[in-house]
């Protein structure tokens, strides 16, 4: 899937349709023609949600990584991020098992970025926070669990 | 509904470039209810692409589950000081939004 | 008797060895909680806000097309870089010690012909409802970053809202019987994971006031100051004050002058 995008995303960018549908509006500038995983996003558990991304069953491995802190002071907003060193990755995604629909963000890159991609999440409880990475074509995975505590008034 | 400019940082160093970038979005998760009790529709951000010069350097899908007010950061292999790094932003009601930056 | 003492003793042991394990505990989770705050510094929303802020000082808005940019916050027209670290302060043109918001609602209204009721009405932002308000204090308190809070309310009506502040920070009030003091009194107080700040000394009270206007993670929102105190009235389960009230002036006003010296680090972000 992934590597049909990027083809998708080579062959169109530039491409006079593109600018004529970014200038009436209709699509963003620079906003890659394949469709947003609605499968995926809809998913509830970890399964379905893997199974929607194309995934299967991902290897555990150590050369992923889940980035973030043990414990979040409010889970509005959780920084979390994705780190790999296994070559060629072109995708990486994360999950959130608790949450009410697992997966949180995915995000293909491009060749010569860098499997590091930092944000910040909603979590409704402590759970367990999953890193997906395509390398090579193959899926891998990593583990983390973030607790969420529940603050005090102040701020 | 008018929506805010994002704040866009880039910074190279050592032929790697450093992109941290913060959209003004609410984020809306579809899950929440109002004073009245009746549910406030999703509405947040689903596709957000960067670029550098014409060159597309991370294409990510978003859930409800993004924080409001999306923080992200990431690096790639190249650029230079002064390159520009243009961010978009497309959401579930179809409103969008670019910024650009140049690196520093 | 023996009974009682063996009783005593036993569970004075067992309540050692527990606080023992807690702090063992509280200093890991200590740990773990500075790396969140300083992964959420990096990249704080309440700079959007700033950046909005600073478009509407100068826009020319309201009933008489006008921008803020004649704004008086203390330091002349205009004057903005550390004027928000040394407010409160008394106004010979309204003859009243006034805070930012109060001051700068005052300045929407005579420079830019809007009425008063009509500004405030969104003081704070919802969910979809953004406030010009939080915006512009996010933005005025930003250029006073870096600058030491100074207000030593040396002018007799400062004097006197210092003084009013103090009252209302150690009175006992409303069905909890609670004043600002019990929580706020004494350091090392925490609540749930929150450590409690004691706003009598100016560390604490320095600490405090620095970081506001701050954005909140936990509300998607920058707070200013006025919404802080306010909010600590409810959680109090005092009768909220209305926005603006002098109650609150005279608080910031306190807490000010009890932080002065110490050096704004402005917008804050937090839970």
């Amino acid at each position: 899937m992934n590597k049909q995008r990027r083809n998708v995303l080579k062959t169109c960018s530039g491409a006079a349709l593109m600018s004529l549908l970014a200038a009436a509006g209709i699509i963003a500038p620079g906003i890659a023609l394949a469709e947003w995983n609605k499968a995926a996003f809809d998913a509830k558990s970890m399964a379905d949600t893997l199974k929607a991304l194309g995934a299967g069953t991902p290897a555990d491995s150590k050369d992923v990584q889940v980035t973030g802190p043990d414990i979040a002071e409010n889970g509005a907003v959780v920084p979390v991020g994705v780190s790999s060193t296994l070559p060629n990755v072109t995708m990486v995604a994360i999950l959130i098992e608790k949450n009410p629909n697992a997966l949180a963000a995915s995000f293909t890159l491009p060749e010569g970025t860098e499997a590091n991609v930092q944000t910040r999440v909603k979590m409704g409880q402590t759970s367990n926070v999953y890193a997906l990475v395509k390398s090579d074509g193959k899926f891998f995975m990593a583990t983390k669990e973030i607790k969420v505590t529940l603050g005090g008034c102040g701020g | 509904m008018a929506t805010n400019p994002m704040k866009i940082r880039a910074t190279n160093k050592d032929g790697v470039t450093e992109v941290k970038v913060l959209v003004s979005h609410e984020m809306e998760t579809g899950q929440r209810k109002d004073a009245s009790g009746a549910i406030v529709p999703a509405w947040f951000i689903t596709e957000l692409t960067a670029k550098h010069n014409d060159r597309l350097v991370l294409a990510g899908e978003l859930g409800t589950a993004v924080s409001k007010n999306p923080y992200l950061a990431f690096r790639f292999k190249g650029g230079a000081k002064g390159d520009k790094i243009s961010v978009s932003w497309k959401d579930n009601k179809g409103e969008s939004r670019t910024d650009e930056a140049a690196i520093a | 008797m023996i009974q009682a003492l063996m009783r005593m003793l036993f569970g004075s042991i067992v309540a050692g060895a527990c606080i023992g394990s807690v702090a063992a505990q509280d200093s890991k989770v200590a740990d773990e909680l500075a790396k969140y705050r300083e992964a959420l510094a990096d990249g704080n929303p309440a700079d959007l806000l700033e950046v909005k802020g600073e478009a509407l000082w100068a826009e020319k808005r309201g009933p008489r097309n006008a921008s803020l940019e004649q704004c008086d916050l203390g330091l002349g027209p205009g004057k903005l870089e550390g004027a928000y670290a040394q407010l409160p302060r008394y106004f010979a043109d309204t003859r009243k010690v006034m805070d930012v918001e109060s001051r700068l609602v005052y300045c929407m209204v005579t420079l830019q012909g809007f009425k008063q009721d009509e500004v405030t009405r969104q003081w704070f932002s919802k969910p979809g409802k953004e406030s010009d308000i939080e915006a512009l204090v996010t933005f005025i308190g930003a250029k006073s970053n870096g600058k030491p809070i100074n207000v030593p309310a040396a002018h007799p009506e400062e004097q006197r809202m210092a003084k009013i502040g103090e009252y209302i920070f150690y009175r006992r009030s409303g069905p909890q019987d609670f004043s600002c003091a019990i929580c706020h009194g004494q350091d090392g107080k925490r609540i749930r994971l929150q450590e409690l700040g004691n706003l009598t000394t100016r560390e604490g009270a320095g600490t405090a006031m620095k970081t506001w206007p701050s954005y909140r993670v936990s509300q998607g929102a920058v707070w200013t100051m006025q919404r802080r105190l306010i909010d600590c009235m409810r959680q109090a389960r005092w009768p909220e004050p209305d926005y603006l009230a002098d109650s609150i002036i005279a608080l910031e006003t306190f807490l000010q002058k009890t932080a002065t010296g110490t050096v704004m680090e402005t917008p804050g972000i937090k839970r």
